[in-house]
Formats: structure tokens, sequence, C-alpha cells
């Protein structure tokens, strides 16, 4: 393996980028290298989205051979490009008229300061790319559930982007896309230096974990919807890179006998698409991680790996009995998701090591899951809590296993023991319940911060058992969502 | 969504739905913000260096490791600044850069000018600081106790003796509630870029609300005379207030480095020091004492309203000379004794914010006539209905505590339309029924009015000036003194050029905001941007409509008053002529195409010191029906249906007005639901504003809003000789959202089993807390 500049597809050429910081972001790229000063930086953390831009990457499940899909430049690394194509919005209009989107939106008085715009039209193009016919309301609000927009109160965006639709249809030419993506295919792995500082994109299983053992305290990169942010918040410098963006073997979702396999690369929002389709009380949750372009940017697997006490999808998985697979050199060992978090941001991974797949067992009969968050906004917020309850109940109506945890509520994401305990072996009904609820107290000492009180976070943790017992017998209408005027 | 159909064809520009003059530039990206701009050669970018300490002196300050970082070509201290180190608007207590004395988390203490802006940000942290603490008020309630005031407080009495009337009255409810603050969240963060030019002066592009003070306050840093500085502005990405006074530090700043290096120089925020530099709206904390009769009549009212105003005045003198102005929203007060605080606390200093203490004032009068109700065990909208103004065709019951006539009130009105085109007794029994069904989630239903004073308080800002230039091939160029911040400002004022000159509105080009052509410009603020420069740029475009008619008339020996502009025409009976020909006729015959307009709000007066006159020329009127519901096991909540109908006077243009009134309503609901501020309470800390970027504090999404949504233009020409008898838009809609608040309440209420006490923001855990479902 050579050095070699990162290569991408941009405004119908390859792009070939060396000589900078393997920390520039995409963003400033576009705007400080390139001069493309469309795209806008609203908050560099992956949270307002004005800087969203469309990225193209080979995938012959999707039209055309080519996947479009919206993310938040202001936190994607430049060479996390190498090998994929990069939209921006100067690449939509041509000399003679605006794309319908574009259209629809000055007709429908989609813009009032106009500084969210661009990133608005971006996340309504990739959007209007994948679909065939007009979206509905709902659709689109959860296709913008990572743009922010101040001034309009978006009634006009969510009109325009249906309205689009009335017009003739345009589409991209897929063709020579992929005909430059498939050249970009062909080259080899991505060893970038710059000033000492390395950006390795291996590109096989094998070539990963040669990688990580020879680079023990190299950083791991997947997704950088955290990652992003130390760089560009704390100003910190990453030292070496390993980006697991690039193997393909990690990109795979295997349907096991009794389980989904789950590839670290895998992204957020092809994850819950397959978590969903097996378990539909995920549904809810797999629209309020964080936003689209987040989902499509990071990954279950980082989001296991990053080990945060408030990431959304740990307690799901916890409580189902997902286990890890972790790898370092040729050694392939697994353990139970809940034992991977030893304490505050410190985990059983070992220098070295990475994760390569999570092992999510598959529905199963008997076994009544929910998860739900809890928070200040309905999209794109950080869970105050976040529960996660799976039942085993007999014909009988006694529990013969319990697995609770919660986010937000201790310095990892965490079993509830004493909950389980007091469920455990007994035969479900209310006052078993209120028991479990009460045991709750003695699992957990919250903490009091912006997004929530301890007594609060407290106090919900207990509800979400209640509203989970609720659900279960079949109590009428239970959340505010469902209700209609 | 439904649109009022502009009836006025034989206006062919004005009344009309035209899209926003950059509309099609800001979907294309083409739309140039300040950090757009093609930078000049030898550009400098700066960052600030910020205090970690709520209140102390700084006893080290060493900033040789941030000079020594890598392309750092200069560090500025208050020491680097020639004149006045202060942006103070009104009070000279606002320093540029901190000097010896930090009052909040977050305040700037040094400047540092580097090659890039990411070099600039790196070093602005490697400052070694140490502090001696001094002791820090958070809260107005913190402050009130040790009687810190950023000015003294203010009494306001009117009527008879309120103790007496309060002892008298056949009911009596003593209550307290409040309110947070609420950050701007414009998308496009604090930027200025100044570059020096000669003979000392500097040029600064600034995004903000208010060039002239950019202006004057650049001027004051270097002891200059205000021809030596221009500020220029095109347009910002959203302003809502936090670019009126808060844009100062920022172009100053940037100036400052501009002269000290002899390079232009960028200083565009970072969002996270965006938000813990920059002011936010005044939270309020109030307590009452009511007197009401059987029927919800206010006897009487002993208000107390104490304001977070931060460590310095700012704007939060008439801030809150605005709430005194508007706690009594669209009733009839008749006996009021007010004592209004103005804290000052070590935290950031707080602003304007479109609404400008409005809101704050009527949140307190609205709550109270809530908890009127509540305790009667009536609709609270019976009575919003027994305590409005009286009719303005009468003498009684009009006269605001202020003592201004009410002579235009529609409020009765309105109401009573929106309350039949909402159904809202229907739905208010559909509720109750539903909620005696639903143990877990409970619905609530609220109906507000609001009624908002147009003008500045301070009547000297009621005047505008506008240039506007006919070229003598028949194109239009504009230049007046309002800035265009999203609002559709440039918009309407291309509308009433064209209108006069008869022209289509592409014949008209907006140039930017520019302190160098039209001077002495006021804030592009409280909501007057149009009714002000609208006038002004119509007084410019009469003025050469009169020399162009006189020469048509002379031309074709018709009489001048006979001669009409329309499309595109010159038009005498039978005679006629392009536009364009008769402009290039007179100009060969040395007729002047060009002309400054002016504008003085007519009728109105002020006396602050006694808080009575007439300090607005009329009065905009609206009000929102909401329906709720909430999930009384986790507080979490779900807006339901809104219907809304707003006086927006006879429309220049429908589609924009109805852009204002949605955007502002989202944007009030977001303020008393979601959005709320946080700071560090104690420990090293204290004081530390934690919800300083978009992860940590939440304005509505798309998902937020109402899956029902009706907005309607309330039928109402203004009675007062506005623009086109328009009314302004820009903030009263923002108090559209206390419909939402108070149907939270309402279904809070509901879960309670009594009046809830819900303080805003209502987010979940407030709303749990408000049930009594938490300890």
């Amino acid at each position: 393996m050579t050095q070699r500049p990162i290569q991408f597809w941009h405004r119908g050429r390859i792009v070939q980028a060396s000589g900078l910081s393997p920390q520039r972001t995409v963003l400033q790229w576009l705007r400080e290298d390139e001069h493309c000063v469309g795209t806008k930086e609203g908050c560099g953390e992956g949270d307002c989205g004005a800087c969203t831009v469309v990225i193209g990457t080979r995938d012959d499940a999707a039209p055309g051979g080519v996947r479009l899909e919206a993310v938040n430049s202001c936190i994607q690394f430049l060479p996390t490009l190498d090998g994929k194509a990069l939209f921006a919005i100067e690449d939509l209009a041509t000399a003679e008229a605006l794309h319908p989107v574009q259209q629809a939106m000055v007709e429908h008085h989609g813009s009032q300061c106009g500084f969210c715009t661009p990133g608005i039209v971006m996340s309504l193009w990739a959007d209007y790319e994948k679909r065939e016919a007009a979206p509905t309301r709902d659709e689109v609000n959860q296709c913008l559930s990572g743009n922010l927009c101040r001034c309009t109160g978006y009634r006009p965006i969510v009109d325009a982007a249906r309205a689009a639709w009335d017009k003739p249809v345009v589409k991209i030419d897929r063709s020579p896309l992929r005909a430059a993506l498939d050249e970009l295919a062909a080259l080899s792995s991505l060893e970038y230096e710059f000033a000492g500082q390395h950006f390795y994109a291996p590109r096989s299983l094998a070539e990963l974990a040669q990688r990580c053992e020879a680079l023990p305290g190299a950083r791991i990169l997947a997704g950088s919807t955290d990652v992003g942010l130390w760089v560009t918040k704390q100003l910190r410098e990453l030292g070496n890179i390993i980006y697991l963006g690039a193997v393909a073997e990690l990109k795979s979702i295997q349907r096991e006998a009794d389980a989904l396999v789950i590839g670290a690369g895998v992204s957020l929002s092809d994850a819950f698409a397959a978590l969903v389709t097996d378990e539909p009380a995920w549904t809810e949750l797999a629209q309020r991680f964080a936003s689209t372009p987040i989902r499509n940017a990071g990954t279950l697997g980082g989001n296991v790996a990053n080990g945060s006490p408030i990431g959304d999808s740990m307690p799901g998985l916890i409580a189902v009995g997902t286990r890890i697979i972790l790898q370092k050199g040729e050694r392939v060992r697994e353990m139970p998701l809940e034992d991977f978090y030893l304490a505050y941001q410190k985990t059983a991974r070992e220098p070295g090591e990475f994760v390569r797949a999570l092992r999510i067992p598959l529905r199963r009969e008997g076994t009544h899951f929910r998860t739900w968050k809890v928070s200040k906004r309905m999209d794109q917020d950080i869970s105050a809590v976040c529960a996660a309850i799976a039942l085993s109940i007999d014909t009988a109506g006694v529990v013969t296993e319990a697995r609770i945890a919660y986010g937000g509520m201790a310095a990892t994401p965490k079993r509830a023991a004493q909950a389980e305990a007091a469920l455990q072996g007994k035969l479900l009904d209310a006052a078993t319940v209120r028991a479990a609820m009460q045991a709750l107290a003695q699992d957990y000492q919250p903490l009091d911060d912006m997004r929530a009180t301890a007594a609060y976070r407290m106090q919900v943790a207990q509800n979400l058992l209640w509203r989970w017992w609720l659900d279960h017998s079949g109590a009428g209408v239970l959340r505010a969502q469902e209700v209609t005027a | 969504m439904k649109r009022m159909e502009s009836t006025a064809p034989a206006l062919p520009a004005v009344g009309q739905s035209l899209g926003h003059e950059s509309g099609p530039l800001h979907v294309a990206g083409r739309a140039t913000y300040i950090d757009d701009m093609l930078e000049i050669q030898g550009t400098l970018h700066a960052a600030f260096g910020m205090s970690t300490c709520a209140h102390g002196r700084i006893t080290k300050l060493d900033l040789e490791p941030v000079r020594k970082a890598p392309g750092v070509v200069a560090v500025l201290t208050a020491k680097d600044i020639p004149g006045l180190n202060d942006v103070g608007p009104i009070i000279h207590d606002d320093p540029i850069l901190a000097d010896g004395l930090v009052q909040f988390y977050g305040q700037a203490m040094f400047l540092v000018v580097a090659e890039t802006h990411e070099a600039a940000r790196r070093a602005a942290r490697k400052a070694i600081v140490e502090y001696e603490t001094l002791p820090a008020f958070l809260t107005a309630a913190e402050a009130a106790a040790a009687e810190s005031w950023v000015l003294p407080p203010v009494h306001m009495q009117r009527g008879p003796d309120t103790q007496a009337v309060l002892a008298a009255a056949p009911h009596r409810l003593s209550g307290r509630a409040a309110h947070g603050g609420q950050e701007h969240f414009y998308l496009e963060g604090q930027i200025a870029y100044a570059r020096p030019g000669e003979q000392d002066s500097m040029h600064v592009y600034s995004s903000t609300q208010h060039p002239t003070e950019m202006q004057h306050a650049v001027a004051h840093m270097f002891g200059w005379h205000s021809h030596q500085v221009s500020v220029e502005c095109r347009r910002m990405g959203g302003a809502f207030g936090g670019k009126e006074s808060q844009s100062a530090q920022i172009a100053c700043a940037a100036a400052l480095a501009a002269w000290k290096t002899g390079r232009p120089v960028k200083l565009r925020l970072d969002r996270d020091d965006d938000m813990s530099i920059t002011g936010k709206r005044h939270d309020f904390e109030f307590e009452w004492e009511v007197g009401f009769d059987a029927t919800g009549q206010i006897l009487g009212l002993k208000l107390l309203m104490a304001s977070r105003c931060g460590f310095s005045a700012d704007l939060s003198g008439p801030v809150n000379d605005r709430a005194l102005c508007h706690f009594d929203n669209c009733y009839y007060l008749d006996s009021v004794d007010v004592r209004n605080l103005r804290c000052k606390t070590h935290t950031v200093s707080n602003t304007a914010f479109r609404g400008f203490g409005g809101p704050q004032g009527m949140f307190a009068i609205e709550y109270i006539i809530d908890d009127i109700a509540r305790f009667l065990g009536v609709d609270p909208l019976d009575v919003r209905r027994v305590n409005f103004y009286g009719p303005s065709s009468g003498d009684a019951r009009i006269t605001t505590p202020y003592g201004t006539k009410i002579e235009d009130n529609v409020a009765p009105a309105l109401v009573e339309e929106l309350v039949a085109s909402s159904d809202y007794r229907a739905r208010r029994a559909a509720v109750a029924a539903f909620n005696a069904s639903s143990p877990v989630v409970k619905r609530g239903i609220a109906l507000t009015p609001l009624k908002f004073g147009i003008s500045f308080n301070a009547t000297m800002y009621n005047q505008a000036g506008s240039v506007v230039h006919v070229y003598a091939d028949g194109t239009v160029m504009v230049t007046q003194g309002g800035t265009e911040m999203g609002q559709g400002l440039y918009t309407k004022i291309r509308q009433i050029v064209a209108n006069e000159f008869g022209l289509p509105a592409d014949a008209v080009r907006m140039a930017a905001t520019d302190t160098s052509r039209v001077p002495n410009t006021s804030a592009t603020a409280a909501s007057s941007g149009t009714d002000l420069n609208g006038k002004a740029s119509q007084d410019a475009a009469l003025k050469i409509k009169a020399r162009l008619a006189a020469f048509f008339a002379q031309q074709h020996g018709v009489a001048a008053e006979s001669v009409v502009f329309a499309d595109g025409k010159l038009i005498s009976g039978d005679i006629q002529q392009a536009f364009g020909e008769v402009v290039i006729a007179a100009y060969r015959a040395r007729v002047q195409l060009w002309d400054a307009g002016f504008y003085a709000t007519p009728k109105i007066h002020w006396n602050k010191d006694t808080m009575q006159g007439k300090p607005f020329f009329y009065y905009a009127y609206g009000a929102a029906c909401a329906e709720v519901a909430v999930d009384t096991l986790t507080g979490e909540s779900s807006v339901l249906r809104v219907d809304i109908l707003h006086d927006v006077g006879k429309s220049i243009n429908p589609d924009i007005d109805i852009g204002q009134i949605e955007g502002g309503f989202i944007q009030g609901m977001g303020w008393l639901t979601s959005e709320e501020l946080w700071f560090r309470p104690d420990g090293s800390q204290k004081g530390r504003n934690m919800t300083h970027a978009p992860s940590t504090y939440k304005i509505p999404a798309a998902s937020d809003c109402p899956a029902i949504l009706n907005v309607k233009l309330f039928d109402n020409a203004n009675v007062e000789d506005s623009i086109h008898r328009s009314k302004a838009v820009g903030e009263p809609p923002l108090m559209l959202a206390f419909a939402v608040f108070f149907a939270l309440r309402d279904a809070c209420s509901a879960a309670r089993g009594s009046a809830a006490p819900l303080n805003a923001p209502a987010t979940a855990e407030a709303m749990l807390r408000a049930i009594g479902g938490l300890a």
C-alpha cells in the first residue's frame, strides 16, 4: 500500500486532494478551499443542518447502482469522502432552471432569511431522488429532522417538498456517476498523510485488523458524528486515524437463524431498518434517534463502541440480549453487550481491538420488548432518559426473564438489576410492576443537568415501566403523539 | 393554510404575494452572506478569548502562549482600544473587551488575530488566566434580594388606589409565575468583516439590524467622527432582535483588529461562542395580587415584574418599558400598581428579542386571567371577554395604564370570528369528554388574543430615510435605511416603489443598506421596518414621479395631475408613453431622476419619566386557538391543532405576512415549550451557560409544528394612514403562541384536578412537575 491523494467525485470530475490536514472537514474544504460557499455553517456540530450535503456511494441495491444520502458536512472529515461522490447546493440548478425542489421552495415562500435553505434543499433533494411520488407530511418531517429553520415555521417548506412533485420530474443521470465510483473502487486502500498525521481507510477486514493491531493507539473512526465534534468544538488533535467506512465486510447485515448480525460499518439508517423489520417496537426510536443525516453517517457499531451513557441504541440492544463481537488481529471474541461497559467512557475494548459486529437476537414469541426515549424535543435531541424493557412471559403469566436497561440514568448504559429481580419469576400484575418501579430507585443514582433533574429522570424511568405494563395490558390512549384533533 | 385574495387590482405590485426578492438565490446557495464574500487579499481572522468565571477580578492574564501559537498575528486587549471601550447602546457599561473585571462566564477578555479562522480559535484557548472570584447572582430573584440593578426600579400607578380596590373586591387571588429567556438562534451567527480605508477610515460589513449604531460604536471606539466609518449590510441569516445591539461588539472587535494590523479582518463567531457571549430574551418572574368580581372582571391589580437583565443595561430599559406598556394586552385595567425591577445578574446581558418585552408583559396578564377563570370555574375565554377594552366608539374602558386611548380596538370582533371558525366551544366540550375517559393522556385547549403597539417607545427612532434612483434607462434602484433579515422588507419596499412607478417589481432593484448612502437610520426593529422605510421610499418615489409627470405633461400638453403611472407607462387620457422613453427624454432635458425620501411617524409622543403618552401609532391584533395533548407519565406533549386569525391591516404581501405569522408563532411556541436556558447553578463553572449549542438548546423542528395549522388574515384596513393601510407584522405573531402555553396548562390542570403551577418553558419535566407527578 502506498500513499495517494484523497479521491472523490465532485462536480463532474474526480477530485484529487492532498496537502490538507486529515481533520479538515468537508465543509471547510467546500467553503475555504473550493470557494463553494453555498453550503453554510450553522453550528459546527451536526445539529442544525445548514451544512447538509449529499454523498453518493456504490450500492447495487440502489437505483442506478448509486445510493444518495444527506449528511452533515461540518463533522465529516475530507478523507472519508475517498471513493465517494459529493453533491453540494451548487450542483442542483442548471444554467437554465432551478431544480423542481428549488423552484417549489421559491413558489411556496419556503425561504425567509435563506441561511438554512441550502441545507434544507439538499435534504429534500436526497429524499426526492429516492422516491417515486410525493412524500406525505410526516415523511417530509422525517426527512427534515436534522434541519432547523428559525424563520418560517416549516409549513411552507413542507408544502414545497410535496408540490415539487407537481412539476416534471428531474432526476440525475446515475450512469456516469456509477462509472466514476467504479473507477474509484478500483483504487488501492487510502493511506494518507499530512504533517505526520496518518489517515488509513483499509478496504478489507484483514487489512483493518492488521492496521489496528499495528497501530493500537490510532483513533478508530466510523461515522464521525461524535468524533467530528472533538475536532470542531474541542479542537482536539486526533493523531493517526483508522477509518472503518471503506471495509466492505463491515457493511453487511446477516440474518441468521436466531439473530441479526450487523457489521460495525452499517449506518444507523440501515441498521434500524433491519431491526424494525424484525421487531416493530424499534420503530419510534428508529425515527427519533438523532436525525436523518446523522443516521445516514453514524453507525450502530460506533454508537455502541463510543459507549456514551446517553447513547440511544444501547438500552434496547442490551434489553434484547445483544452480544458484541470484537476482533484483534485474527482473534475474534464475543461478549454480552452490557459487559462491554466498564465505567464512564471506559469499555472492555483492548488496544488494537475493534468492534466488528453486533449479534442481535431476533424477536422471540413470548418476549415483550419496548424502547422509548424522553427528551425536550421529539426529533434530533439527546435523551433525558432512554428506557428499554424486554420481559419474557410464559403462558401462566409468569415472568421467565426480565431484561431492563436505561440510558441517561448512570455513567454507562446499564441494566436495572434490582428491578429485574423484582419481576423475575413473579406473576406479572400491576402490583409486581409497582414493586419493580420501587426497586428501580436502588438501581440508579442519576444526575441533574441541562436536560433534566435527577428526580425527573428517576420518576420517568419508573413511569416508563408503568407504561410498559399499560401498553401490555391494552389500556387506552397512552401517548400524546397518538392523539389527533 | 388559507390566504386572503388580493382585492387591489388597481395597485399591481402592492397586495400581491410576490416571492421573496432573494428567494431564487437562497434556494441555489447564491445569496451572499458576509462569510460568503470573496475575501480581500491579506484578510485575517479573529476570535475572542473568553472568561471562565461568572464574576471576578482578573489577577493574571498571560497571553504569551497565545501570541506564540501558530498563525497568530496580533493579540489585543482593552488597552489596545484608543477610544471608548464600550458598546452600551444607552448606558456606557458594556465593555468590548473586559478590563480587569469579568461579569459573566463567557465574557470576551481579549481578541486573537490570526491567518486563519481555525488558528485564531485554537490560539484563543491558550491563555493562562487567574481570577479573584467575587459573589455572583445568577437569577433575578437573587439579584433583587441584594438590590442589584442595572437601572433603578420603575413604579407605575394608575386609577383608584389599588390597595383599597383590592381590599374591597369580591374576590382576591395572589399568585406567581415565571417564564424563561430565549436564545435567538439566528442560523447565521454573528459576523463582521472590517476593511481599513484611507484617511483613517473603516468600512465594516456587519450582520446587523442597526448599521448606524454599529457606525457610532466603531467611531467611538476609535475616538473618530461618524464620517470616518461606514457600515453595510445586504442581508442577515436571521436576527430576531439578536443583531440590534449585540452585533456592535463583533463589529468593533473586527474594526479594532483591522486598524491594528492594517489588514482586512473577519470575525465570525463559532456557534458555542456566539451563544455564550451574546444576550438573549429577558426572563421574568412575576408576583401579583388581583381583585375581581364574580364575572372575572378585574377591579384592581398589584403586580411585581422582575427581569433578569444580565451584567449590563444594554436595551433592558426599553425592553422593560415595553413590558410595562403591554401587560394590559387587550384588557382594561382600572386600578393598577406595578413595580418593575431591572435586575443586574452575573450572566450574559439580555437584549432585544422579537416582541421586546411585550411578550413578557402579556405573559403576566394572561396567566392572571387564566388563574381567575380556574378560581371561578369558568372558561378562561369568558374571563378574557369580560375584561376586553371597550369599543373605540365610546369613552368607557378605553384608556391604557400608560394613558393612551385605544382607538382601533378590533380584539372583540376578531376573537368572535376565531371562536366561530375554530369551533372553540364544541371542541372545549370534546376535550372535557376525552379527559373524563382518558387517565394517561389529557387534552387542553385555549384561545388567547393579542394587541401589540406599533412604533418604537422612544419617539425619536420613529423616522426613516430612503434614496431612490431612476437611471436613465428606466431602471430603478432603492437604498433605504431598513435591513433585510429574512422578514421580506426588501421585497415589500420593492413592491411599494414599483407600484408608485407602475412598473413590474423586477424593474426595481434593492441595494444593500449602507450608512454612507442613507444616514442616521433607526434599527430595523419594533416591527417598524416596512412602516417607516416603506413610507420614506414612497416619499422619494413620489417626488420623482411629480417631476416626471410635470415633464410628461409639458411634453404632451396635458395637466400634470392627470398623469397616471401604470403598466410600465405614463398615461394621460389617450396619450401614453413607455416609462423608459419618458425617463431618457427627461434625463436629456436635465430633469432630476433621483431623490431622497423621509418619514417621521405622526401623532406619537412619550414621556419616559411619567410613563404616560401615546407611544404607539396604532395596534396590531390577533388571536390563536390551540389544542394540545399531554402525556401524564412523562410530561411530553403534542400540539394537535392551531387556528390563527391575525390582523395585518391591508396586506402589502399576504404570503410574506403569513410567513411572518407562522414563523413568529412557532418561534413563540419554542420559547414557551422546548427552549430552555440552563446556567450551572454552582461549582467551579458556576454561571456557565450549558445550553450553548443546538445539541442542548432545542428550538422547534419540523415535526413539532401542529399537524393542523389554519392561518387567516383578518380583514381590517389600518385606521391610521400607514403605508397602504397595512400593519406591522414582525413581532405580534410571536404572542399567538400563548394559546399553546395555556392549552398545555389547561391539560396539566385537568390532570392535576386544580390550577397547575406551570412555568414556561413547558418542558416535559416542567409539566410533569406541574401535574403533581414529580416530588
